[in-house]
């Protein structure tokens, strides 16, 4: 059992690894369909990754550690994500290892690296970049808390493995007042925390209006690449998450049998609302970053009465 | 002789050890306190620090001693008639007292190794009376704790009151702002002990005793009870620095010396925790369910409030001081959390709670102290605390930088650091309270798991700001630039400290036995509340996380990421040094960065309503035309406003009393026997009255 469960985590993080930029890539797409341009295809974010690292990194003068050493560390934190995150199977063998408060942890850890990486270049889009990220992860902590209250409450347990296990056994929790409100505001925060419009405008080239480019604008080469990868990581990961947690169905336990059965299932899932999301982005323009805490407090109001109304459905 | 009288006596010794252990710890602890202060009077200036830091150093390491052995299982209790008059002096160490006295011991040890390289080369304060006090300071705070009776807690809090006192005023003459820190410090310390005396008074007074066993025996009103919690609370709260009574701790942890200061942060705040679980859940048992909701909302708004200005300060050790009223507050949530399960029936979820509030009083201890020695050693090596003048410190001080990234990791509270593993377990808490009881639980958990969210949040603004303005990129004023690293004897002790951090994050484990031995001594509920090996296992909840693993984890990951981009990018790509971009227009200069003030400000612009921060912009025009501007100056203040609402009034009342104070007192006897007069009259009639 615990050779398969192996076996099932490595595949989910390959998947993630090889699968995230494809994402990005179908995204742009989408968007470049609708748009009425031509795209550069699906594979088209592999093939800058496999540009840029092939080519040296740079380090700029005045910079040190803190700025080598955040990508290792970006890709570090996507890849554990991804190896404890029931993307494919309930039996990861790190299932104990991390439950959700944990990876709400790991996720800001890799924020906060970039961060001080951006703060070490002592630049002023650098630190203009950090300031507003730091400010976004300041306000978005309390709407995943909280939401993971609301989820964790009917199953009394943090542990991911089990939220998706009981959800899978009594399916029509998905569809309780609790479970939608709690989707619809951890699906504002993943929107936050990816850097994706109406929150940061992941192709702009203007800086002022920049959040997370501003912050890698100092990286190239192989660093860059690991950037890339990693935030494409981060936004697959998150949006696996999502599914995992509000439609599990097609997640697999720990026989092998069902492991191409869930890589279908996810892959599909992930594929739709990423596909939802690019469409939806091609009709909003970016908030302004001051209106941003109030979309957040929005995403926030709806995480608490998620958990005031699992509360009442409990009692 | 028969082998089993042997092995039997070989029993009793065994038996009798452990507690002359405790008792031989806490003897030296007082010996060495008077070594120091005889120490600090006889010898001279140069030396009088390492006699003086050698003295403190093995106080810290006497208590550290003795907690370790009451939390292993080991109990002592010693009454001492002749030391104090009347009532005598009663000491008793449980694995609770035992927790603290750990905590404070520990701390010392490392901030007294500080203190005797910081004072080298002329800084810090090496006057008599300033070394004097350190030990005696050092002493009281780990004797509190094992205080058994109220007059012997009462003595010991004051003395330590005024040591410290002493200690905040060591740098009085040359800068004004530390006379000021030091008013406020006597003004509310004091009068959180008078609280304290009214309420352990009263207590003591309904008990008929004073010892700590007669209070327990004790079965007071409730309403006296109530009274009783409320000045308590009061008291301690002041001296944990509990918002609206925080407002002398950000003074004078920042204008204290350096070892001070993390002394003041990470032992005496500890101690107003203490004495809340002490009074509240093991002396009164419990009480009401309103003491604790009071106890949790002060707890929440401290933490938020704190961490608020903390993301705002730009003076580092001014943050730091913030961040301690933060986690101050979060471990009275704890307890908060802790009194409101016990009185609800659910027992195993206060364990959990007061678990967690004592794990983070262990793990802020422990980073706290870190941040603290380390921005002393940036204040000894620029001069300035000031983070908007900073920069650049990794070059020039790398050590001190990556045991400042330690303490910062422990204090943002993320994963692998220490205190994410103590808000973890104070989450699990909350998490599970939903179905414990009652619709008050229900409204009041949600919002306390809002509140630590957010406090997690804004702790990783204000430490990703200390850090990266403060020690990375490049140095914002010559003072920086010429940073030079501590001497050995200050890193020494950041290591210990970051070791403990490290230990703490990795293997919180080690402590689970401790821990619950402390908690079922506060709640006379023995049982295992936290357990496991290598992840951490909570009684009673399905909770389960492995710090050590997660660390493992990343690291192996990121080892793996490091080898396959090696292969991937082929031939060997070298690393370049090159110019900074900066989207073309580089090179920019050190000016260009953004400083603590303009990284903070969007959050100041988010939570405008809450701090009310004063901006104010100076234009002085050409004096050949008023439309060309000659020059412009823009300041903007977070002040305390708490300290504004409510002290300014406060401040301004006692005042007009004191303006009061001349006109009935002008000096004409003909008034002063009047006063007596109708003095003795009005009591005669009361009593006519009365009677």
């Amino acid at each position: 059992m615990n050779g398969a469960a192996l076996i099932a985590t490595t595949v989910q993080v390959v998947v993630v690894v090889t699968g995230a930029p494809v994402l990005v890539g179908l995204m742009r797409q989408v968007q470049a369909r609708l748009e009425g341009r031509a795209g550069a295809g699906i594979g088209q974010p592999w093939r800058d990754l496999r540009k840029l690292l092939r080519r040296a990194p740079a380090s700029p003068t005045g910079t040190g550690w803190p700025f080598r050493l955040a990508p290792l560390l970006l890709v570090g934190t996507s890849s554990v994500l991804a190896a404890v995150t029931p993307l494919l199977s309930t039996a990861s063998p790190l299932d104990h290892t991390a439950d959700l408060f944990a990876v709400v942890g790991l996720l800001a850890l890799g924020t906060v690296t970039l961060a001080l990486a951006a703060l070490d270049t002592g630049t002023a889009f650098g630190g203009m970049g950090a300031s507003r990220e730091v400010t976004i992860l300041a306000l978005v902590e309390p709407t995943i808390l909280v939401a993971v209250l609301a989820l964790s409450a009917r199953v009394g347990s943090t542990n991911l493995s089990e939220i998706v296990s009981t959800t899978l056994h009594d399916p029509l929790r998905v569809a309780s007042p609790a479970s939608l409100l709690a989707a619809a505001a951890l699906l504002i925060v993943v929107i936050a925390e990816t850097g994706r419009l109406p929150v940061d405008n992941p192709a702009t080239h203007l800086e002022l209006t920049m959040i997370h480019e501003a912050m890698i604008l100092e990286y190239a080469g192989r660093d860059l690449a690991l950037v890339e990868l990693a935030a494409a990581m981060r936004l697959s990961i998150l949006l696996g998450l999502l599914t995992s947690l509000f439609v599990p169905w097609g997640i697999a336990g720990a026989d092998l049998a069902m492991l191409p059965l869930a890589l279908a299932a996810f892959v599909a899932k992930v594929a739709a609302l990423g596909v939802a999301l690019g469409a939806a982005e091609v009709f909003i323009a970016k908030l302004r970053l001051f209106r941003v805490p109030e979309l957040l407090a929005g995403s926030f109001v709806l995480a608490v009465l998620a958990v005031a109304t699992s509360f009442f459905f409990l009692a | 002789m028969p082998a089993g009288a042997g092995g039997d006596r070989g029993g009793v010794a065994r038996a009798d050890l452990p507690v002359t252990v405790i008792g031989w710890s806490l003897a030296a602890v007082a010996v060495l306190a008077g070594v120091g202060v005889l120490a600090a009077l006889v010898t001279p200036r140069r030396a009088r620090p390492v006699f003086v830091g050698a003295a403190t150093a093995g106080i810290g390491v006497a208590g550290l001693v003795a907690g370790v052995a009451a939390l292993s299982g080991q109990a002592f209790q010693a009454r001492l008639p002749g030391l104090l008059p009347l009532v005598g002096v009663r000491l008793e160490v449980d694995p609770l007292g035992g927790w603290f006295v750990a905590v404070s011991g520990g701390v010392l040890a490392a901030a007294a190794l500080y203190g005797i390289g910081y004072a080298g080369g002329g800084h810090g304060p090496s006057g008599r009376s300033t070394q004097a006090a350190l030990p005696v300071f050092a002493a009281a705070l780990v004797l509190a704790p094992a205080a058994a009776a109220v007059s012997t807690l009462l003595v010991l809090w004051e003395l330590m009151a005024l040591a410290s006192l002493v200690l905040i005023l060591a740098e009085h003459r040359t800068r004004p702002a530390v006379a000021e820190a030091g008013w406020w410090y006597a003004v509310l310390t004091h009068a959180g002990f008078v609280a304290i005396l009214l309420g352990l008074v009263l207590y003591s007074a309904d008990a008929g005793g004073d010892s700590f066993t007669d209070l327990r025996a004790a079965h007071p009103s409730p309403a006296l009870r109530g009274v009783v919690f409320v000045l308590v609370l009061a008291g301690f709260g002041s001296k944990a620095g509990l918002v609206p009574l925080h407002v002398w701790l950000p003074r004078a942890h920042a204008e204290a010396p350096s070892p001070v200061s993390a002394i003041l942060s990470a032992a005496m705040v500890n101690l107003g925790a203490y004495g809340v679980i002490r009074v509240g859940l093991d002396l009164l048992g419990g009480g009401s369910r309103w003491w604790w909701l009071l106890v949790l909302a002060l707890g929440a708004v401290s933490a938020l409030y704190g961490i608020l200005q903390a993301a705002v300060a730009a003076d580092l050790k001014r943050l730091l001081a913030y961040s301690t009223v933060e986690n101050m507050g979060l471990v009275f949530l704890g307890l908060g959390a802790a009194g409101t399960f016990a009185t609800s029936g659910a027992p195993a979820l206060a364990a959990l709670a007061l678990a967690a509030a004592l794990l983070h009083v262990l793990n802020h201890a422990g980073f706290k102290a870190l941040l603290f020695t380390a921005a002393g050693g940036v204040l000894r090596a620029t001069g300035t605390r000031d983070l908007d003048a900073l920069g650049g410190l990794r070059t020039r001080m790398p050590a001190t930088t990556v045991l400042f990234a330690v303490g910062a990791l422990g204090a943002a509270a993320l994963p692998p650091g220490n205190g994410f593993v103590s808000e973890w377990l104070l989450l699990q808490s909350l998490v599970h309270a939903l179905p414990a009881g009652g619709a008050v639980v229900a409204v009041a958990m949600p919002v306390a798991v809002a509140v630590v969210a957010l406090t997690a949040g804004l702790a990783v603004a204000a430490f990703v700001k200390a850090l990266g303005v403060g020690f990375f990129a490049r140095p914002r004023s010559g003072a920086a630039a010429s940073a030079r690293e501590s001497p050995p004897p200050m890193l020494a002790a950041m290591g210990l400290l970051a070791a403990a951090c490290v230990g703490l994050a990795l293997a919180p484990t080690a402590v689970g036995p401790a821990l619950s031995r402390a908690v079922g001594a506060a709640t006379h509920h023995p049982a295992t509340v936290i357990g496991g090996g290598v992840s951490l296992r909570l009684a009673g909840i399905a909770g389960t996380m492995s710090p050590l693993l997660i660390a493992v984890a990343v690291l192996v990951a990121i080892v793996v990421c490091a080898l396959a981009t090696r292969l991937a990018s082929g031939r060997v790509a070298r690393r370049r040094a090159v110019p900074l971009w900066d989207c073309g227009a580089g090179p920019p200069t050190s000016r260009m960065q953004y400083t603590a003030t303009s990284f903070a400000e969007p959050l100041q612009r988010v939570f405008d309503d809450v701090l009310a921060p004063e901006t104010d912009v100076d234009v002085t025009p050409h004096t050949e035309s008023a439309y060309l501007v000659a020059r412009m100056a823009y300041r903007v203040r977070v002040p305390d406003r708490v300290e504004h609402a409510l002290y300014a009034p406060i401040g301004a009342a006692a005042r007009r009393l004191g303006r009061l104070g001349p006109v009935l007192a002008n000096g004409s006897v003909h008034r002063y026997l009047a006063y007596g007069f109708f003095g003795v009259t009005g009591l005669l009639l009361v009593l006519a009255v009365t009677r």
